[in-house]
């Protein structure tokens, strides 16, 4: 089994509106990376625990996304609903290196 | 910075739910203790009666369990009673010694059960209604003698009447007054509760005063001696003749108090350092005893606590529901009448309803319903928010169903429900799911039970069932919202009208400046407000504020509208429902080149392309574009579609070419962003074959001209449109829609459709501006072309400009 992981670049953060998201597309499924106001980036399983809506599409305000088919809201560093929801979508690594986007994932896939 | 301290003296209803507001806003503002008389933690007092009556337990109506306290590091001294206050070294001294410094300090010391000076008062078994204690003496008493008094027929008197008799005791109600309830009921519906209360084996004895409570050869309270002469036996007596706010504490300690402790509109005493919530302060003169203007108290207090320093209280409208299981009451404002004011009464003691609604000039300002109370909550609505019923009076009696809401007729019930009837249709919520959260969570407002069951999320047409089953749930406690100066959402406490006027006023051109200006309590706002404030820029400063693609909601971003599985669906404009050979060829070859599952005919007379991948919509579009077709909106709070007959262009009894109106009105207003989506409607003549009826604008040729209604809508609640004007010509149907929905741009808050606009505004507003005032109505209808000018079809903007493009692609990572 290998469970070593790499950076991988994605983009380049101007790619990212603020307040916005990219989908991207990899051997772990589809990956929202999201971009919030104060250039912070984060990444998430793109689809919303609730009813599987693609969290891409949603909102972003302070560190939250309110996810565009029923309103859920999930914090981005965690992935987790805000209560009183339950639920949670799964949170990857990511980092911004010298202007440019990187997603932590495995290696070699 | 050091953290201030906050102590808090009493630990009731009022006074946490100050502490939680303000744990919202600033939760590391303060070191709070607290201090209570009671050795409990803060529980629902209004629930003391079912615990009375057996139909709940003291576990059930606890609201902030002692790990709450801990959770947000209160400390707090249950039973402990504070005996002093010292302003000069600003800190309070309890009965057993326990001091605690303050450098703000909040009285929430409620009231005082008001005791008869009459001899015997003091007599073991004679005892008031005001807290646990209390409750369990009464149970307790009920296991052991017989004969129970209950001195005052108030709301507390009865439920406590009740409850004893339901655990067994012969019960007499003694009230001075000559029908009970007085101050929340008039004699007519006085007289229906006292006849069912009798039916469940209540007695009652009007017009006694009581003279002494003497004493048995027990040492315990044996009889009730009126001044009339008579007497009555009673092991057990409650007082229950009203209530005083506990003010001996604020009074020894210098802080001015007349009926209660005197606070302002920031609920602050004389004493700048110390505020007053609840049952104790007196603001404007009257001292509340019910639970909802205690909340709205709580509110401001928390806010000016929290440095927050915007919201302020004006003083409550207040409702009353009796808490007897299967009796039905509510009585809300002025229910007596008086001078200048009309009565609408119903009456019909057979079938044990009685209603009266009172009115002055066109407003509602006060209502008894005895045996049916569905639409208290909708009545009180009506009172708080001075909402003219002038077009509505003729069936104001009959309930909000009668006015209209045909998606729930005849369920209006809601008490009657069972437990598992469906209440929201949309996300499939029961009667009972919402009883028990509203119980188990302490909800008392519709968005907390909208946030944790989901009812009434969605489509909304189910909020009055709600309501009601909200308000006969916890009873007096509920509070509707004010429908009018409600916030915008939770990062403000500022409502639609507010944020629009600032706007207009200051010329604010962002998003971040309309945050910065109004004190918005988050950093960039939410699902909610964001596109509202996107709006409002964007209607208000045309060409000047830029419009905030981050800030709409992703069908508006995309300009297509996201389907269930995340494809979109693809709807490409008919201008006035009108179509070509070319076109459909496009749209057939669009379909089969990108395998388009599904292809179905709108409800706007259009094609709808359903399927259709993100990454995919910018090709689409190209090629649906190349043929001329341009974006039909579909997706948006903007024109949808004007759909038409074929008028006298072909048909025998058309007497206004509709078609070619149509056509004219869609290119008119394509790319009119408005509160809410718009529909309109031409009929070539009054057989109205194209149901302009329930449009926005709905045109409708006669042999004469045109004639205009406004104000319709088919959806989740059908409402008729109304007719607005008759016109001559195709150029003032241009310039009356034109102006009317300018109007509605300028004036209606985001979510509005104009139903509901033109519903708070009324008519008669609409008409004065864009029917009589034809100087305001040249001045609307140049503004809103104004605004539409150069508008670029969207999907032609995404096809051309890489950067937007971009946004529709996906990144691939590979190894």
């Amino acid at each position: 089994m290998n469970d070593r992981t790499e950076w991988k670049k994605v983009c380049e953060l101007e790619d990212i509106p603020r307040l916005g998201s990219r989908v991207v597309k990899s051997a772990a499924g589809m990956i929202a990376v999201f971009r919030t106001a104060e250039d912070e980036v984060f990444a998430l399983h793109d689809k919303c625990p609730h009813r599987g809506g693609p969290l891409s599409q949603g909102m972003v305000h302070g560190k939250t996304v309110t996810c565009p088919m029923h309103g859920m809201k999930l914090g981005l560093d965690t992935g987790e609903a805000v209560a009183p929801d339950k639920g949670c979508a799964k949170a990857f690594e990511v980092k911004v290196d010298g202007g440019c986007v990187m997603l932590l994932l495995k290696a070699g896939a | 910075m050091k953290k201030q301290k906050l102590v808090m003296i009493g630990n009731g209803m009022a006074g946490c739910r100050t502490l939680e507001e303000l744990l919202k806003l600033a939760p590391d503002m303060y070191d709070i203790t607290v201090f209570g008389a009671e050795p409990h933690p803060n529980y629902n007092r209004i629930l003391l009666s079912p615990v009375l009556a057996g139909e709940m337990t003291l576990q059930d109506i606890v609201l902030n369990d002692l790990d709450w306290y801990a959770a947000n590091g209160i400390t707090l001294h249950a039973g402990r009673k504070v005996t002093k206050i010292d302003r000069v070294k600003r800190k309070v001294i309890a009965a057993d010694g326990t001091e605690a410094e303050y450098d703000r300090l909040l009285l929430a010391t409620g009231s005082m059960p008001f005791i008869l000076p009459v001899p015997g008062k003091d007599l073991p078994g004679v005892i008031a209604y005001r807290d646990i204690a209390d409750t369990e003496a009464m149970i307790e008493a009920a296991k052991h003698h017989s004969h129970a008094v209950v001195v005052g027929a108030g709301l507390l008197g009865l439920e406590a009447a009740n409850g004893l008799r339901l655990r067994g005791m012969d019960v007499t109600v003694v009230h001075l007054g000559d029908w009970i309830m007085e101050r929340q009921l008039d004699k007519p519906a006085a007289d229906l509760l006292m006849k069912s209360l009798e039916a469940k084996g209540l007695k009652f004895a009007l017009g006694k005063q009581t003279a002494e409570l003497v004493k048995g050869e027990s040492g315990r309270v044996a009889a009730v001696k009126f001044k009339d002469g008579g007497s009555i036996p009673a092991d057990l007596v409650v007082m229950a003749v009203g209530i005083r706010p506990n003010v001996e504490l604020a009074e020894k300690s210098g802080i001015h108090c007349e009926r209660g402790i005197v606070v302002n509109d920031t609920l602050q005493t004389y004493d700048p350092k110390v505020y007053a919530v609840g049952e104790c302060a007196a603001h404007r003169g009257t001292a509340y005893g019910l639970v909802a203007p205690l909340f709205e108290q709580a509110k401001v207090c928390a806010n000016h606590l929290a440095h927050f320093g915007i919201g302020r209280y004006q003083g409550s409208v207040t409702s009353t529901k009796l808490k007897v299981t299967g009796i039905d009451v509510f009585s809300a404002g002025n229910f007596m009448g008086g001078e200048g004011t009309d009565e609408v009464v119903l009456n019909d003691p057979a079938g044990g309803v009685y209603k009266k609604l009172v009115l002055q000039g066109n407003q509602l300002i006060g209502a008894v319903l005895y045996g049916d109370t569905a639409d208290g909550a909708w009545y009180f609505q009506l009172l708080k928010d001075k909402q003219c019923v002038k077009d509505i009076r003729d069936h104001l009696m009959f309930g909000q169903n009668h006015v209209g809401d045909v998606g729930h007729a005849g369920q209006s019930k809601a008490a009657a429900m069972p437990d598992e009837a469906e209440v929201c249709g949309c996300n499939g919520v029961c009667k009972g799911t919402i009883v028990k959260a509203i119980k188990e969570h302490g909800l008392f407002t519709i968005d907390d039970v909208r946030k944790h069951t989901k009812a009434s999320s969605s489509c909304g047409s189910c909020t009055g069932l709600v309501e009601q089953i909200l308000a006969s749930t916890v009873g007096g406690a509920y509070q509707p919202a004010e429908s009018k100066d409600k916030p915008v959402c939770g990062c403000t406490e500022r409502s639609h009208g507010e944020v629009r006027a600032a706007i207009r006023e200051h010329k604010l051109l962002t998003i971040p400046a309309v945050m910065e200006f109004m004190e918005w309590k988050t950093p960039n706002g939410c699902a909610s407000c964001r596109p509202a404030l996107n709006y409002y820029l964007i209607s208000t400063w045309p060409h000047e504020a830029k419009d905030d693609p981050q800030s709409r909601f992703i069908n508006e971003r995309a300009h297509a509208n996201i389907q269930k599985d995340g494809t979109y669906s693809v709807v490409p404009r008919m201008w006035g429902g009108l179509t070509t050979p070319a076109e459909l060829r496009v749209i057939a070859e669009v379909a089969e080149k990108y395998e388009v599952p599904t292809v179905k005919m709108t409800g706007g007379a259009r094609i709808d392309l359903l399927g259709i991948a993100k990454e995919k919509l910018p090709l689409v579009w190209a090629d649906l574009g190349a043929a001329g077709l341009v974006s039909g909106h579909a997706y948006g709070k903007s024109i949808r579609t004007v759909k038409t007959c074929v008028g006298a262009e072909h048909c025998r009894f058309g007497t206004q070419r509709s078609m070619d109106m149509g056509v004219k009105l869609e290119k008119m207003l394509f790319g009119m962003w408005s509160p809410h989506k718009v529909k309109l409607a031409v009929s070539g003549c009054p057989r109205n074959c194209a149901e302009a009826g329930i449009k926005d604008v709905g045109v409708i040729g006669v042999d004469s001209g045109y004639e205009l209604y406004v104000a319709g809508n088919g959806g989740i609640k059908t409402e008729v449109a109304e007719f607005l004007c008759k016109v001559k010509n195709d150029e003032d149907v241009m310039e009356v829609s034109g102006a009317f929905l300018q109007l509605y741009r300028e004036e209606g808050f985001y979510l509005e459709r104009t139903c509901h606009y033109v519903a708070r505004v009324g008519l008669d507003h609409v008409k004065k501006r864009v029917v009589e005032d034809a100087e305001n109505r040249k001045a609307l209808y140049e503004r809103l072309l104004f605004a539409l000018q150069d508008y670029e079809d969207p999907w032609q903007a995404a096809v051309r400009k890489p950067a937007v493009r971009r946004e529709y692609e996906i990144i691939e990572v590979t190894a």
